[in-house]
This record gives C-alpha cells, sequence and structure tokens, in this order.
C-alpha cells in the first residue's frame, strides 16, 4: 500500500469545550446565600460530625485500641466488612447485568422494572427486614421451611444480612451505570463488531472499559451503604452476640449500655470509612469528566 | 459485482424504509448511495454491514450469501457519521482493534498500524486518545481503522458529514485519490449531489425507500431517469412542458426561433458572473434562467424587457411530470 | 429477572399479602389503632414539614455550589453526601452529640422529644434536593438568562420567570425522594428521639415492635401504608422524571 499523496489537511486543533465560568458578579444577596449555605451545614453536618471524632479522641487513642481489643467487636466488625464485601459482588454483577437490560434491550414492562429499582430507596429499612422475613424465615416463611429443612438458614444467620443488605444498595449501581450507557450509545460496540468482535469481546474491550468509572463509583457507594445499613440487618439478623451483630448495631447497643465512649469509637471508624468513600468519589468524579 | 442485494424490503413500524430494493455494486468501485434524507440509503449500508436486519431479502457479499451472517463474520469496513472511535483506546490502539480480534501475531501488527497511520497522516498521533484530535483526523482514524482489516468492502455512512465545509472538501477529494491507490470496493452515503457527482464512479440514487437510478454521474447528469432525479442532482426549471436546468435554455430578445415562448423578466439577480433571472411566461409559468452577464449586457436586459424562451441544443430535457411542478 | 424477584418483589408482595390476609377490618383496625395512628400521623406531618424546608434550603445550598465561587466550597460539597453514606445509626449519634447532651457545646437537649425526629429527618434527607437541583443548574445555560436581562427583566424577574420553571421538576423529584426517605427513617431516630409512644415514636419503629411481639400481621399491616407511601413516590418519580427528560 503506497503512501497517498495528500496535502497536509490543515484544521483548526479541537476546541476544548469549556464551559463558562460562572458569573462572578458579587451582590450583597451573593454573600448572604453563601453565609446561609454554609452556616446551615456547618450546624447540621459539620459540627455534630466533627464532636463525634473529638469524643472519640476524649482520651487519646486508648477507646479504639480498647475496642480492638474486645473480641465480640471485631467479630462484629468483621462480620460487617464480610457482609459488605457480598453485597458489593452481588450488586456489580447483577448492576451491569441489569443495566445493560434495561439500556440495550426492549422488552414489556421495562418501564415498571426501571421504576421498581427504586424501591429499596424509598422503603423503610425496617419494612425490607419483614419482608424478607416473611418469605425466607425458618419458621413460618414461603420459602424459608423449605430452604431450613435442607439446612440452609436464611433469617438470623449471615445469608439473610447479606441480602437484606444488598437489597437496599441494589440501586445504586444500577443508577450509576444507566446514565454512561445511555451517553456511549452503540456506534461504538457496532464498530467494534464490524470489526469482527463477537458480544464476548465487544463486552470486555469496549463496554466494560467504557463503563468502569460508573462501576468504581458504583462500588464506593454501595460499600458505604452495606457498610451502614442497620435497620433492616437489625429485623433479620436476629443480634446474636458474637454471630450476626454487625458493628452498627454494637454502635447501638454499647450507646444503650451506657458504653458512650465505646459507642463513639466504634461510630468514628464507620464514619471514618463512608467518608472516606465520599472523599475518594468526590476526587476522582472530576478528573473523569476533564 | 461485489455486493448484490435483492429484494430489499424493510419497515421500522409503519413507516417503510425500503421497498423491494435490488442493488447491484461493482468491484473494485467507489459507489455513492445519494439521496435525501430518511430516504432509506443509511439503512441500505447498514443492513448492508450487517448493523440492522432486512425483514426479506437476500443480501451477497463476493458470492457468499450473507443475509444472516452477523456483522463480525461479514468482514466489511463500516465508517460511522460520528466517527465511533474508541474512547478509552488511543490512536493506535484504535487502528490494531481488529488485527489484535483476528490474533495477528504482535510485530505483524504493529507494522500494519504503522503502515496505516502513515496512510492517513496521524503517524505523529499514534499515542494520542481520540479526544485530542480533531473531527476530520478522528474519521480519518476511523477510516484507517476499518482499513486494517483488509475489508472485502468498505461502507462509508455519510462520513464526512459532520465536519464542516473546507475539511469536508478536503477529505472528499483525498477519498477520491485513496481509494485509487487502496482498490477496495467502497460504498458511501451521502445526500450532497456534489459530493456524489465529484467522487463517486457510480451513483445509485435512493428515495422514500427505492432506487430511482442507478449510473455513472454523466448518465445520471445527462441522462436522468425521472424529475426527482434531475432535481436531485440540480438546479431544475420547467418551460412549456418540459424540465430542464435554467442555463441550458435560451434567451431572446425577438422571436427569432420557432417554438419561443414569450415572457417578460421579472426579477434579475446578479451573482458574480452569472445572472438570474425570473421570467413570467405568457402562458403564466415563472422559468428560471441563468445567464451570463455579458450575454445579459449585450441584450440590454432589465426587469420589465419582453424575452424569447427556447431550451438550447443538446439540452437535457425529461417531459414533465404532473405531480412535480 | 428471577434474581430481582426472589430478592426483592416476592418478599414484597408477601408483606402485602400477610397484611390482608387477616381481612379487611383486621387491617384496618390495626392501622387505625390509636398508638399506630399517633406514629403514622407523626411521620408524615414531620416528613413534609421535613420536605419543606429542604424545598426551599436544598436549591439555594444547590445555588451556592453551582454559581458561587470561594474558599472551601469543595469542602461543602463532600458535606452534602455526609448524610447518605453515614450510617443511620451513626448519624444518629451525630446529632445527638450536639444537640441532645447534657454536656452539648449549644445547650441545647431536645433527645426524646418532637423536635429530634424533625431534626434527624432534616439531617437524612439533605441530599436529595440538592443533588437532583445541582446537575440541572449546571445544565442551565447562562445565556437564557442574559437573553432575560437584555429584554428588560430584573434578577428577581428573570429567576421567577426563567430558572425557577426550568429547576421545578427537579425540585419536586428531590422533594418526593427526601419525603419518602424521611417517612421510612428509623436508623438514626434509634438513639436520638426515645421512641417514646404517642410522642417520638415513628411509623418504623412501631413495625419493629410489632415484630418484636411476634405480631407479624400488624407489622405487615402498618408495613403495607408505607409501601404504599413508597410506590406513590415511585410513580411521581417516574412521571417526574419524564417531564425533565422532555423538557431536555
Amino acid at each position: 500500500m503506497a503512501d497517498t499523496l495528500m496535502p497536509e489537511i490543515v484544521e483548526a486543533p479541537p476546541v476544548e469545550e469549556r464551559r463558562r465560568a460562572p458569573r462572578v458578579g458579587r451582590t450583597p444577596t451573593t454573600y448572604v446565600l453563601r453565609f446561609v449555605a454554609t452556616a446551615y451545614l456547618f450546624l447540621l453536618v459539620a459540627w455534630p460530625v466533627s464532636l463525634v471524632v473529638t469524643r472519640t479522641f476524649d482520651g487519646g487513642f486508648a477507646s479504639i485500641q480498647s475496642l480492638l481489643e474486645d473480641p465480640d467487636t471485631v467479630v462484629a466488625l468483621q462480620l460487617s466488612a464480610y457482609v459488605a464485601f457480598f453485597s458489593v459482588l452481588i450488586n456489580t454483577l447483577f448492576g451491569v447485568g441489569i443495566s445493560l437490560l434495561l439500556v440495550r434491550q426492549q422488552f414489556p414492562g421495562k418501564r415498571v422494572l426501571n421504576a421498581l429499582l427504586d424501591i429499596p430507596l424509598s422503603v423503610s429499612p425496617i419494612v425490607v427486614g419483614l419482608a424478607l422475613v416473611l418469605v425466607y424465615s425458618g419458621r413460618n416463611g414461603w420459602f424459608g421451611s423449605a430452604l431450613s429443612s435442607i439446612g440452609f438458614q436464611v433469617i438470623f444467620s449471615t445469608p439473610g444480612i447479606i441480602m437484606a443488605t444488598t437489597f437496599v444498595a441494589l440501586p445504586l449501581m444500577i443508577r450509576e451505570i444507566v446514565p454512561v450507557l445511555e451517553e456511549i450509545g452503540i456506534e461504538q460496540e457496532q464498530a467494534a463488531q464490524s470489526l469482527g468482535a463477537n458480544a464476548m469481546q465487544r463486552f470486555w474491550r469496549i463496554t466494560l472499559p467504557s463503563i468502569k468509572w460508573g462501576i468504581v463509583y458504583g462500588v464506593v457507594l454501595t460499600l458505604a451503604r452495606s457498610l451502614g445499613e442497620f435497620g433492616a440487618v437489625k429485623v433479620v439478623s436476629g443480634n446474636v452476640l458474637g454471630q450476626t451483630r454487625t458493628a452498627t448495631l454494637v454502635v447501638e447497643e454499647k450507646y444503650l449500655n451506657f458504653d458512650q465512649q465505646g459507642a463513639y469509637a466504634t461510630a468514628f471508624l464507620l464514619a471514618m470509612v463512608s467518608v472516606a468513600c465520599i472523599v475518594v468519589v468526590a476526587i476522582i468524579r472530576p478528573k473523569n469528566h476533564a | 459485482m461485489s455486493i448484490e442485494v435483492r429484494g430489499l424490503n424493510k419497515k421500522f413500524g409503519d413507516f417503510v424504509a425500503l421497498e423491494d430494493v435490488n442493488v447491484s455494486i461493482p468491484t473494485g468501485q467507489l459507489t455513492a448511495l445519494l439521496g435525501p434524507s430518511g430516504g432509506g440509503k443509511s439503512t441500505l449500508l447498514r443492513i448492508i454491514a450487517g448493523l440492522e436486519k432486512g425483514d426479506s431479502g437476500t443480501v451477497n457479499i463476493e458470492g457468499v450469501d450473507a443475509t444472516h451472517l452477523p456483522a463480525q463474520k461479514r468482514n466489511v469496513g463500516f465508517v460511522f457519521q460520528h466517527y465511533a472511535v474508541f474512547k478509552h483506546m488511543t490512536v493506535a490502539k484504535n487502528v490494531a482493534f481488529g488485527l489484535e480480534i483476528r490474533k495477528r501475531p504482535k510485530d505483524e501488527i504493529a507494522h500494519r498500524v504503522d503502515e496505516l497511520l502513515k496512510l492517513v497522516h496521524l503517524s505523529q498521533f499514534s499515542h494520542r486518545l481520540p479526544s485530542q484530535l480533531s473531527g476530520g483526523q478522528r474519521q480519518r482514524m476511523a477510516l484507517a481503522r476499518a482499513l486494517a482489516v483488509e475489508p472485502s468492502v468498505l461502507l462509508l455512512d455519510e462520513p464526512f458529514g459532520a465536519l464542516d465545509a473546507k475539511v469536508r472538501k478536503e477529505l472528499r477529494d483525498w477519498l477520491r485519490r485513496l481509494h485509487d491507490d487502496v482498490h477496495v470496493t467502497t460504498v458511501f452515503v451521502t445526500h450532497d449531489q456534489e459530493e456524489a457527482l465529484e467522487v463517486a464512479d457510480e451513483i445509485v440514487v435512493v428515495n422514500e425507500g427505492r432506487v430511482e437510478q442507478v449510473g455513472t454521474p454523466d448518465e445520471l447528469y445527462d441522462e436522468p431517469a425521472n424529475d426527482f432525479v434531475m432535481s436531485f442532482l440540480g438546479e431544475v426549471t420547467h418551460l412549456g412542458g418540459v424540465s430542464l436546468r435554467p442555463h441550458d435554455i435560451e434567451l431572446d430578445t425577438r422571436p427569432r426561433l420557432a417554438g419561443g415562448v414569450e415572457g417578460t423578466v421579472s426579477r434579475m439577480v446578479r451573482i458574480g458572473f452569472e445572472v438570474r433571472l425570473t421570467v413570467l411566461t405568457v402562458d403564466g409559468d415563472e422559468v428560471s434562467v441563468v445567464i451570463t452577464r455579458t450575454h445579459a449586457r449585450s441584450y440590454g436586459l432589465e426587469e420589465g424587457s419582453t424575452v424569447w424562451l427556447t431550451p438550447a441544443d443538446g439540452a437535457t430535457v425529461i417531459p414533465r411530470m404532473v405531480a412535480a411542478s | 429477572m428471577i434474581w430481582f424477584s426472589a430478592l426483592v418483589l416476592i418478599p414484597l408482595v408477601a408483606v402485602v399479602v400477610t397484611a390482608i390476609d387477616g381481612g379487611w377490618t383486621v387491617f384496618w383496625n390495626t392501622i387505625t389503632n390509636g398508638q399506630t395512628m399517633s406514629a403514622i400521623k407523626l411521620t408524615v406531618f414531620t416528613a413534609a414539614g421535613v420536605t419543606l424546608v429542604n424545598v426551599i434550603m436544598g436549591p439555594l445550598i444547590a445555588w451556592v455550589l453551582v454559581r458561587d465561587r470561594f474558599w472551601g466550597k469543595s469542602v461543602l460539597e463532600v458535606m452534602i453526601d455526609i448524610p447518605f453514606a453515614l450510617p443511620t445509626i451513626v448519624a444518629g449519634l451525630v446529632l445527638l452529640s450536639l444537640y441532645g447532651n447534657a454536656d452539648s457545646p449549644l445547650g441545647i437537649d431536645i433527645a426524646n422529644e418532637r423536635p429530634a425526629v424533625f431534626l434527624a429527618f432534616l439531617f437524612v434527607t439533605l441530599p436529595f434536593v440538592v443533588r437532583m437541583v445541582q446537575p440541572v443548574l449546571e445544565e442551565l445555560e447562562l445565556d437564557v438568562e442574559e437573553a432575560a436581562a437584555s429584554l428588560g427583566a430584573s434578577r428577581m424577574t428573570t429567576f421567577r420567570r426563567i430558572i425557577l420553571p426550568s429547576l421545578t421538576p427537579a425540585i419536586a423529584a428531590g422533594a418526593a425522594l427526601s419525603f419518602a426517605r424521611g417517612v421510612s427513617e428509623y436508623g438514626s431516630l434509634v438513639l436520638l428521639s426515645g421512641n417514646l409512644p404517642f410522642k417520638t415514636e415513628v411509623t418504623s419503629v412501631r413495625i419493629l415492635s410489632s415484630i418484636e411481639n411476634d405480631n407479624v400481621a400488624a407489622a405487615a399491616a402498618v408495613a403495607t401504608v408505607l409501601l404504599a407511601i413508597s410506590l406513590a413516590v415511585i410513580v411521581l418519580l417516574d412521571v417526574l422524571q419524564r417531564r425533565v427528560a422532555a423538557r431536555g
């Protein structure tokens, strides 16, 4: 193939689409609004959260240390991490699957499914717990009796906690991926197809890399939500010390038992993780959009 | 023949996109599918590529019945109007994609990518991401990517449609020269008759889901099959019972030739060397006439002048259809 | 689909079936029981009040985040998300430390009082309206506002006639979410409100105590009421999202 003679095509370099800087015309209103917003957030969020931190360290690192020496608490923390891991895993796999289904396929009932996916966001966690107990309880649940007769206990054990946690965190992954999928469209996949890529190759080489960041945000959000779930877990777990008690249940337990130091310390640990999660999201998100 | 389409039908709901389409695309040629937007030409191209399925009919590519082959098995190169670049891959990776899918040896791929990037003049950008390229550069990259797999046919869907006028014209010339070098059977969709006339060896005019005419640019221009083809390829006016081009009308200030139609100049616009006239004939028709400025001056024409109009000798003339006006 | 059914749909259907198992009268008697009714009323009215506050504060905060520029703005951004990410039980503890403690730095102690419920709802629903309005506000073109100004509109008029109408669907969607979240809140109240019957007991707590008393039918009945509210919100959201998309 010979080099085609071509006059160098002169074309303007791509112009960065730059969003116009917000109007910086400052009127007294601007300052009033700024003050009101800041003060509101300070009173509602910043101050209370910072107090938990200071309370935790009232006695230096002692409270955290004693917490980590308490075997029951350590087990609870481990259980929380374990549950969160599986919840993230399940929601990631099915989240990607359902998102692809919602965006790329047409089927009857799609709109209903789309709307129903928001249920876990607006239903009380207590109701979630109750619903799972009714169906999977070993004593009289719809499926629970059958499952327990083959020796599989869902409610009052780890699978139930994982189910409850997965339920409440379910929409987060999907709501992150769907807009990304919609935005990238199908042309890249069609181009790959015309170049000989089969469905698997298209998914691994084109689709997955394109929604990578959506999945990362989804994982972070799901993780934060899973670690922090309380109501639904409380109903399905039975709260058995050292077995089905998660970290959030420990916070309640300790506080009600007048172990304020312990409660604050555990709360601090949980808050650390969730704040770390959103800080991570806040840092990587703008970079990706640039 | 490289591509044979037989009895192809396609509906989107109630909308008939293609109706009993039969087309043969000759091997090694540059063929244009020309027609107005929404006329079905892109659908035809996408069905040939396997990105869309026809409701009935067959598609045959290089002697193989491709009707039921999925797109990835057809070995066609496809270039999209909006480039469809793989945003997360570098320019070189984009071009290498089809070869990697085919599991070619690494050094062969590297060599071929090099060669192709040179061909499309993007060698110095091989490690950039597509977002750092201009529109024209992205489209050249997409073209290299499609050529990399040595497709049996190359299909381009309005390839220059998203580019601005100047770049479009330059790329169009370049595509013609590229084709003269590479000789791969190429089909491109366009709604721009100038683009088709200038670049293509053969033009298929598609309108409202049907093929109106197939022929070389000259055939189409000189012997349009109907009013639609004639009007789509250039300006048309009506004189007496025929349709013809405004510059194919002879004008005189005296009734010198037999059959001349008398009329009054109602509007006169000068554009460079041309003068465009609107003549109101005694039959009540409005006829457009284009003459040179010199010509107009020699007759001393002005608005209100009485003139006689006759079709020029050798002009392309077709009987006027009743429906069209 | 099967997975979604097993995890979400079937359990929720089970709740409704259990609720109406005992017949309509039983269902009705359960939810009109004095203590339950008072819990439902408290929940709904407080959620409504909180939503109202969010409808005002949400767009205001979003406006500051989008249009204003000052040092520390990114910290505010992170603060918006904290209530969403923080475990609810921790949220309760957090609020308790400032507003419900004998040694509160503010000298405010509203633990076990009704304002505590309001405060908890306010905290957990903070992100919804802000996060719905923010992207819309970002998309809103300055050109349109400038066009309005060039046509002689004052800033107040521009805001009322141009900006507000484009934000309305987003505000409404955020309000719906925040109402739903408020109605269903549980975790943050456990420590903060004391769950005193007829006073600070909310619907979720009521359901939980029914469960703990092994009165599953009663729990399901009340849960059905909450489900109905959630469903209504979802339908409303779906309609609103379609409207937002149509405007796009």
